[in-house]
């Protein structure tokens, strides 16, 4: 689906925050990044948003996602205060003029989906922090996008809610066959959800493992204890240590 | 909450009556004479006797201030979408502004007069009311249309959101809280700035309350004096107890400042 091929960012104070990532993203895959605070992963997701335009290199869209467009879920719900729930689910739809009343119906559909139809009149702050992340994730899905990016979503809600998200984040991902390039800084999170892993050394960031996750399809909380998943825990682990080291001189942690 | 809730009201309010109350018996036990301190209950007595001449000046105040108020919503919000659409814009004019609200009202008010003839007071009154109440308006607006939270303006440019789709559906409603802000001090502002030019412009053409005040002072007439400024400090209220009820009326179920209130 994408192909990115020798990406370089250097900000303009000359700070270098990507250098040379090479990343295919195969369609239908629930591709991970995982890497050390600051690494640049996050600025990877926006560059691959079209949120920043990369200094060197560039994407490659074998498939370009252009009827749903791109979702993006940030690491805060960012919902608008001062709208109802069903209004912040409605408003891709509404900034792509699709009538009201048939933006209100799919909204509602992916309210239902996400388990919050019963608070589409409600306001953002009436809900928990793991509703809100709810929320965030039916607006991001409710344009039918064929690219779902995730920067960190879970990453300021407590384990068990955080549990729970990733089952259904999975869910929907299964749901709606979407493409998800997910960022995240748990190597656990990663490995429960990813069908692969990829790993970004410290800045500036560059892919130093790609790691295929081979444990069956439908993930279960108790595989979380199995061995198979601790040793792919361990090997992502190993390869983000070495990557924080810096020391991966054109070394490549083998997949 | 109901004990203090009612003392709340009644602690005032009844400060309010002993002061009253102290100060009728000081007039009358000092024999103070009516042209230095009227006693209130003559006050009263002016209130209710010059009762048609106030209330055609308090109208005439009112109008003023109500209408210098709308124009500079409507001015001060107007122009902060054009500072916000454009940075060069933005720091070209934003000096002026500044210049326009940190020159004393009083200061312009006579060229203002001759400008627009002394013919027509009511809207030299009104120009000079615009001047003062106009620029809280502008700064906070400009404040609150930059103000948005950046992943949200992401999220708009994600979704491929036009100019006009993120000012109305992003920047204003972030706005909005600023603005109301803003509208609170203006109001008041626009109450003293129509005081203000009634001072220097006011005349037996446009007699509004602080004109009243003017020419009771002229004439010695102290109790009318104390009547027109007992109207002017109602209308004061007024406006801000309004102003605080739309801001509460439009932030209460989302913005921080109006939330447990229990509005």
């Amino acid at each position: 689906m994408l192909r990115i091929a020798g990406l370089d960012l250097v900000w303009p104070d000359g700070r270098k925050a990507l250098d040379g990532v090479d990343l295919t993203v195969g369609a239908g895959e629930f591709l991970s990044i995982v890497g050390p605070s600051g690494c640049g992963k996050s600025t990877l997701l926006r560059i691959v948003a079209g949120l920043i335009p990369p200094s060197a290199g560039g994407l490659d869209w074998s498939d370009a996602p252009t009827s749903g467009g791109i979702g993006f879920v940030f690491q805060e719900p960012t919902l608008m205060p001062w709208a109802k729930v069903l209004d912040n689910v409605r408003l891709p739809l509404d900034l792509a003029r699709v009538p009201r009343k048939e933006g209100g119906v799919r909204a509602m559909q992916q309210l239902e989906r996400v388990g919050l139809a019963d608070f589409s009149a409600a306001y953002p702050r009436e809900l928990s922090g793991g509703m809100r992340m709810r929320v965030a994730l039916a607006r991001a899905l409710v344009t039918r996008p064929r690219l779902l990016l995730l920067d960190e979503p879970f990453a300021a809600l407590d384990e068990i809610t955080r549990f729970k998200l990733n089952d259904d984040i999975l869910a929907l991902w299964r749901e709606a066959g979407v493409t998800a390039l997910f960022v995240t800084h748990s190597v656990f999170e990663a490995v429960y959800l990813s069908t692969r892993v990829a790993v970004m050394s410290a800045r500036p960031g560059r892919i130093v493992a790609d790691i295929a996750i081979d444990l069956q399809h439908h993930r279960q909380q108790s595989m979380r204890t199995e061995p198979a998943f601790g040793a792919l825990c361990r090997r992502v682990s190993d390869a983000r240590s070495a990557g924080m080291a810096g020391g991966m001189a054109g070394g490549e942690v083998a997949a | 909450m109901t004990g203090a809730g009612i003392w709340r009201w009644l602690a005032p309010l009844l400060l309010g009556v002993l002061v009253l109350a102290l100060w009728e018996w000081a007039v009358r036990a000092l024999d103070v004479p009516v042209f230095v301190l009227p006693a209130p209950s003559a006050v009263a007595r002016a209130l209710v006797a010059d009762y048609p001449l106030l209330l055609g000046s308090l109208w005439l105040t009112l109008k003023i201030t109500l209408q210098a108020f709308v124009l500079a919503l409507i001015t001060g919000v107007g122009l902060a979408v054009l500072f916000a659409q454009s940075r060069t814009l933005s720091a070209a004019l934003y000096p002026y502004a500044v210049i326009l609200q940190v020159t004393p009202v009083v200061a312009i008010a006579p060229l203002v007069i001759i400008w627009v003839g002394y013919e027509r007071v009511d809207l030299a009154l009104l120009i000079l009311a615009w001047i003062v109440a106009f620029f809280p308006i502008l700064s906070n607006a400009t404040l609150g249309l930059t103000a948005v939270d950046p992943n949200l303006r992401d999220l708009f440019r994600l979704n491929g959101a036009g100019r006009w789709q993120t000012l109305w559906r992003l920047q204003m409603p972030s706005a909005l809280p600023y603005i109301l802000a803003g509208a609170k001090v203006s109001g008041g502002l626009a109450l003293i700035g129509a005081v203000v030019a009634e001072f220097v412009a006011g005349s037996g053409t446009a007699s509004g309350l602080a004109w009243r005040i003017v020419e009771s002072g002229n004439r010695l007439n102290i109790p009318r004096l104390f009547a027109a400024l007992l109207l002017l400090s109602l209308l004061g209220i007024l406006i801000f107890a309004a102003l605080s009820w739309l801001q509460r009326r439009l932030l209460a179920r989302w913005h921080e400042s109006e939330i447990g209130r229990g509005a």
